[in-house]
């Protein structure tokens, strides 16, 4: 036991000396969720869009207030005609232009049937479907007032509600995909690095002739790193809880629990991932491409797992990331208990001790 | 028998890194691995040291089998691998006091054996490993390495790149280690730290060339040796080797050391030759063979 806090401690004195990887370490997590929660966002927000009104009456006006009374967009210029349109798409701008038709109130009465036109710039699709949306819904709505009085028969009014997540804030998705990443980042990179740093710098000789064990060797290389990543979950879900008013509805035990399952799964891997490689520079290159990729690509962080194809769906069912943001979704969105998650609990743990068992074994006692 | 070696070979892919190596180490010896880089000393100190599995061969150290009592010999021996392996972010007491841990011990416990070298380090105590000089370095090397009261020392090349005076000291120390019952197998290309050894072996290519004490080793020259001076160097050389009867020619310091091929030679003789290719200050003075003249002759 003293030799393994003999060792424990050698650990800490390198990661505490190392300022670089230390502030990598914890200035990751931190950077990470503010990038993901405050610049990359499916959210619209103030976008600024340009506006054709060929009739300029009552209601088209009525329609332009409600449309810069919302905080989706906001009016940059009124146009005078069609051929200002190119142009001022082509300046960049804005991303949308609305077009009304001539006599669009008398046209609504008399005709019952009005167009507006949505000119969305779709260099940014995904932008350009979310403003169209939003034009649209606020059209709507403005269509049901006007049509209150109205009877007409047989409608079907469908209303949508956004259950766990109501506002369809993003950073919600974020957050628990932006945890998985870090956690398994640090933990498998940090870790592998620093066993092939031994390795690399011919310490690992010495070690492999002393009685201690490997096992041991494995462990006191792996607590540190548990005890690091903890922090950093307990960092992330503290940012996420206070900045972004992200609740967390489930029990913050199981969701610590799991988070521990989950970096421990990471560790192993990393271990695994030092036993293959000789130099520190191997064992960096294979966690940011042979883990980060995957993570972000397969896991349903940010590309859902149900639209990829079938390969790749059954691919994502190996990658430890996929089961964890399952189950941190279900814990901090939904507020899920054990009973729901068990399975993909399971899964992990089938894994984690997976990987656990081949590092040890393909751990080498020798030098080749 | 403190290490016995018998027929060990070794090859990594194309390379016959070790050839049929035979030989044994007796308790409380110091023994020196002589042989120039790329002999194959360090695959031969990592096969003893349960590092890597020789291809053919068996070997022992402090009687337990190299492969199958791994582990008793990871307990009970000392090993200073060629490249300076400690940590070098940490501290020099703080790398001495985790291989103690490590080994089970503490430094009181053990500090009498490490005295001697340890107080000529201990100012520097909290300077990072990484920081000491090369002298220095080797010094906290085998203190760690000594810090668990080794049976058995393995030292592979301590004192490639550190400085003559450290040199001198670090043989000095070696010998006082001896004094404690301690076995010592080093290695070193430097002939010159070979006499120092109680017996050494000649290695090259693999292959052990003679295994004798430095004072029969010499003895193994089969001529008599000259040292032959004049006032050009590189003309001399290029005429001794012209010279129809000369049998070795390997410059030597300031001088040349020349051995001839007949039985009675006759100085005068390869003066008069010199003088002929316009060499001047001719000395020529009989003298003995050094274990580096063994070496190249036995490598031939």
């Amino acid at each position: 036991m003293k030799r393994f806090i003999g060792f424990v401690k050698k650990e800490f004195y390198h990661i505490f000396r190392d300022k670089r990887s230390l502030f990598i370490l914890f200035g990751m997590p931190i950077a990470q969720i503010m990038l993901f929660g405050f610049a990359i966002t499916n959210e619209i927000n103030n976008v600024d869009i340009a506006i054709l009104d060929k009739s300029q009456d009552a209601t088209t006006e009525e329609i332009i207030n409600k449309i810069s009374a919302s905080n989706y967009f906001s009016i940059q210029q009124y146009l005078k005609n069609e051929s200002e349109i190119e142009p001022i798409f082509q300046k960049g701008k804005v991303k949308a232009v609305l077009v009304f038709e001539n006599d669009f109130s008398k046209k609504l009465t008399t005709e019952s049937n009005a167009t507006v036109q949505i000119i969305a710039d779709a260099t940014d699709p995904n932008t350009a479907n979310t403003i169209s949306n939003f034009t649209s819904s606020i059209l709507q709505k403005y269509q049901q007032e006007i049509n209150q009085e109205l009877k007409i028969p047989y409608r079907i009014i469908p209303e949508t509600r956004m259950v766990y997540n109501q506002e369809l804030k993003s950073v919600f998705m974020f957050v628990p995909g932006v945890m998985t990443i870090i956690l398994m980042l640090v933990s498998a990179m940090m870790t592998s690095i620093s066993v092939t740093k031994e390795k690399e710098m011919g310490t690992m000789e010495i070690l492999l002739v002393s009685p201690l064990k490997p096992y041991l060797v494995i462990i006191g290389k792996v607590v540190p790193y548990i005890l690091l990543s903890v922090i950093n979950a307990v960092v992330i879900i503290l940012m996420s809880i206070f900045i972004f008013k992200m609740p967390v509805q489930g029990s913050f035990l199981l969701l610590g629990l799991e988070s521990i399952l989950f970096i421990i799964s990471s560790l192993a891997l990393g271990i695994l991932i030092s036993t293959i490689s000789e130099t520190q520079q191997t064992a960096m290159m294979i966690s940011l491409m042979g883990l980060m990729l995957p993570v972000i690509l397969l896991s349903g962080f940010i590309f859902p797992v149900a639209s990829m194809p079938m390969p790749l769906q059954v691919i994502s069912n190996v990658i430890p990331a996929k089961w964890f943001i399952i189950i941190i979704k279900g814990i901090m969105l939904k507020g899920v208990g054990l009973a729901f998650v068990w399975k993909e609990t399971l899964i992990l743990l089938g894994m984690t001790v997976f990987f656990m068992a081949l590092s040890v074994k393909k751990y080498k006692i020798r030098l080749e | 028998m403190s290490i016995e070696v018998k027929h060990i070979s070794k090859s990594f892919k194309d390379v016959n890194a070790l050839k049929d190596i035979s030989f044994s180490v007796k308790e409380g010896e110091l023994f020196g691995i002589i042989g120039p880089d790329g002999a194959g000393k360090t695959t031969l100190f990592r096969i003893l040291t349960t590092l890597l599995i020789a291809d053919s061969g068996s070997a022992s150290v402090s009687n337990f089998d190299v492969v199958n009592n791994y582990k008793d010999i990871r307990k009970s021996v000392g090993y200073m691998p060629g490249k300076f392996s400690l940590y070098q972010d940490l501290t020099v007491a703080e790398n001495l006091e985790f291989f103690a841990t490590i080994f089970g011990t503490t430094i009181e416990e053990n500090y009498e054996l490490i005295k001697d070298i340890y107080v000529q380090i201990e100012p520097f105590k909290n300077r990072k490993a990484g920081d000491l000089s090369g002298g220095m370095k080797q010094k906290l090397a085998l203190s760690c390495a000594l810090i668990h009261k080794p049976e058995v020392l393995f030292l592979d090349e301590p004192t490639t790149g550190v400085d003559p005076v450290s040199r001198k000291e670090f043989w000095e120390m070696l010998k006082r280690l001896q004094q404690k019952g301690i076995t010592i197998l080093v290695s070193t290309p430097y002939m010159d730290e070979a006499a120092l050894c109680d017996r050494i072996a000649l290695i090259q290519d693999g292959e052990i060339l003679e295994i004798e004490s430095p004072e029969a080793i010499v003895l193994k020259y089969p001529k008599k040796i000259y040292d032959v001076g004049a006032s050009e160097m590189y003309l001399l050389i290029e005429s001794l080797k012209e010279y129809t009867h000369s049998y070795s020619v390997y410059p030597f310091g300031e001088f040349v050391h020349y051995s001839d091929k007949r039985e009675s030679f006759d100085p005068k003789e390869l003066q008069d030759f010199l003088e002929s290719k316009g060499l001047k200050e001719i000395t020529i003075a009989a003298t003995k063979a050094t274990i580096e003249d063994t070496f190249m002759e036995l490598a031939k």
